[in-house]
């Protein structure tokens, strides 16, 4: 018999718990049942709190009328909408540019040759003006400057003067993200490669950058929800996207209500994309743990 | 002709001279093990000889041709050397097939087909022919290191250069790394390794070197510096590594 349970055992299959795991388990059932009542109480008493927090405010009822107003909420939403729509575009074009902006730019800092020293003081001197010039300048310079200067060939599209924009801006920060990756892979990892004969170029290629860019995925994800929310900046210039047709509403109702529902576009816009952003970088600390 | 000549080599970091002036000799199909305390400039050799350092003084020679000569290559030189780090450094994103056939493909220009043929081959050689298809990270140590080993065995270098290949390795797995390096001499590989495991260095090497504070204090075939040392500091070396039970 006592045979037969070591048999079990070394199997790890059929082994009845003991008295005593099972009274630890009870325990630790019963905790976490604790645990989850606890955290729905204090929700539930923080957000009756907050809710009455605002209603009773003195200013409550004005604040209501401009900004929550139903009618004014359906009378603007499809506007609102549309522009929205423009958005979403500025967003899905400026992002590969951005991407291959600022790739390229963090490839021409590593840059070792001295016939391409111009190219990596470009390089430099690029990050350094568009890391510190904030990106509604850049939309004012590039949106009203661009066109001034009145050369062949120059768009005059408001929103693709906005995607220019942005892509100068964000590709500075973007090629930054690129360049720490790239710095963040072990000097090993080039000697191994540099050892086996493969040039400066194929090393970058084929070592450094599949490993770089995999780790950069979560802060260039979070770049990217900023992004998403920054193509509203492009309203300064005049295209009819979201925040300027919520704009054109207000200013001709006098009711905020829509800049409200704006923000709600972008904010099921960028929920997904911040949560996916978190599932990644647990995915890397969970792999980089094992 | 001697494969490698290295020739009164220096080096030095931050002031610091690590090599003070190494001469040695490498003939084909010779097995030299470099032996000595940590810090004694045994790696920084190797690292010398793969131009992943660069000497400060002294030359260094492959097959004749000077590679320390700043006009050479280097990409050119390190095709016909393999080296092995004690840390394997394979590439974590790639299977094992694609680690081996990296080289052989960008830098020889073999095709795939025949890069995978020779894998293949190679790996089911040293016993990981079920390991193709697997990544650095799923393989233990040693089937790691084996895999570093036919990574640099692939180019078919000249002159392959073994660092502390069995150091980051638990000891059971130690042998199967051991039995490589043997099969490697048996085909008549030129080696240089650098090594703690003295059972080993003796058993193999054709010659050993003696270094210690960065001079070459002692060098002779492997049977004399294991049994008749003539320098006092290699006799006190070889009795503290007795001591510590590494022999």
């Amino acid at each position: 018999m006592s045979e037969q349970s070591n048999l079990d055992r070394q199997d790890g299959g059929v082994r009845a718990k003991s008295e005593r795991q099972l009274r630890r388990e009870g325990i630790r059932r019963s905790h976490a049942r604790r645990s989850t009542s606890i955290a729905t109480a204090s929700t539930v008493v923080f957000i009756v709190l907050i809710v009455w927090l605002l209603t009773s405010s003195p200013g409550w009822p004005r604040v209501k009328e401009t900004f929550f107003n139903g009618e004014q909420f359906v009378a603007a939403l499809p506007d609102v909408l549309s522009g929205f729509l423009l958005n979403i575009k500025i967003f899905l074009i400026a992002e590969p540019l951005i991407l291959i902006v600022g790739l390229l730019v963090a490839l021409a800092r590593g840059i070792k040759t001295p016939a391409f020293f111009p190219i990596r003081a470009l390089a430099t001197l690029y990050t350094d003006i568009f890391r510190g010039v904030p990106t509604i300048l850049v939309i004012y310079l590039i949106g009203f400057g661009l066109p001034a200067l009145r050369l062949q060939g120059i768009p005059s599209d408001l929103a693709t003067l906005g995607i220019i924009a942005l892509t100068l801006s964000y590709g500075a920060y973007v090629a930054e993200v690129f360049r720490s990756g790239i710095e963040s892979i072990h000097p090993s990892q080039v000697a191994a490669a540099r050892s086996l004969g493969l040039s400066h170029g194929k090393t970058m290629r084929f070592v450094v950058l599949p490993q770089a860019t995999r780790r950069v995925v979560p802060p260039l994800l979070n770049d990217f929800v900023s992004l998403q929310k920054d193509t509203a900046l492009v309203a300064t210039i005049g295209p009819l996207e979201t925040l300027r047709q919520a704009q054109i509403h207000a200013a001709s109702t006098f009711n905020y209500t829509p800049y409200l529902a704006s923000a709600l576009l972008f904010i099921l816009l960028t929920i997904p994309m911040a949560r996916l952003t978190d599932h990644l970088a647990a995915r890397t600390r969970r792999r980089r743990g094992a | 002709m001697s494969v490698l000549t290295i020739d009164g080599v220096w080096k030095e970091f931050h002031g610091h001279s690590v090599l003070r002036g190494i001469d040695l000799e490498v003939n084909p199909h010779e097995v030299v093990s470099l032996i000595g305390a940590s810090g004694s400039g045994k790696s920084t050799l190797l690292r010398c000889v793969n131009l992943l350092e660069t000497v400060d003084d002294g030359a260094i020679f492959l097959d004749g041709e000077e590679i320390t000569d700043p006009r050479v290559n280097v990409d050119h030189v390190r095709r016909r050397l393999g080296i092995v780090f004690q840390a394997f450094n394979l590439f974590p994103h790639m299977t094992v097939l694609d680690n081996i056939t990296l080289a052989p493909r960008q830098v020889h220009g073999v095709g795939r087909a025949a890069a995978e043929e020779q894998a293949h081959g190679l790996l089911a050689r040293f016993g990981l022919a079920d390991k193709a298809r697997a990544y650095p990270d799923q393989l233990s140590g040693g089937q790691q290191q084996r895999v570093a080993i036919i990574r640099a065995l692939a180019t078919q270098p000249r002159l392959m250069l073994l660092d502390e290949v069995t150091s980051a390795l638990d000891p059971e797995l130690v042998v199967e790394v051991l039995g490589i390096i043997r099969e490697l001499k048996e085909s008549g590989m030129t080696m240089i390794l650098t090594t703690h495991e003295m059972g080993f260095c003796r058993d193999i090497s054709d010659t050993v070197c003696f270094l210690d504070g960065g001079v070459l204090v002692e060098k002779g075939p492997a049977e004399q510096i294991f049994t008749a040392p003539e320098h006092p500091r290699t006799r006190e070396f070889l009795r503290s590594v007795l001591e510590s039970g590494r022999f």
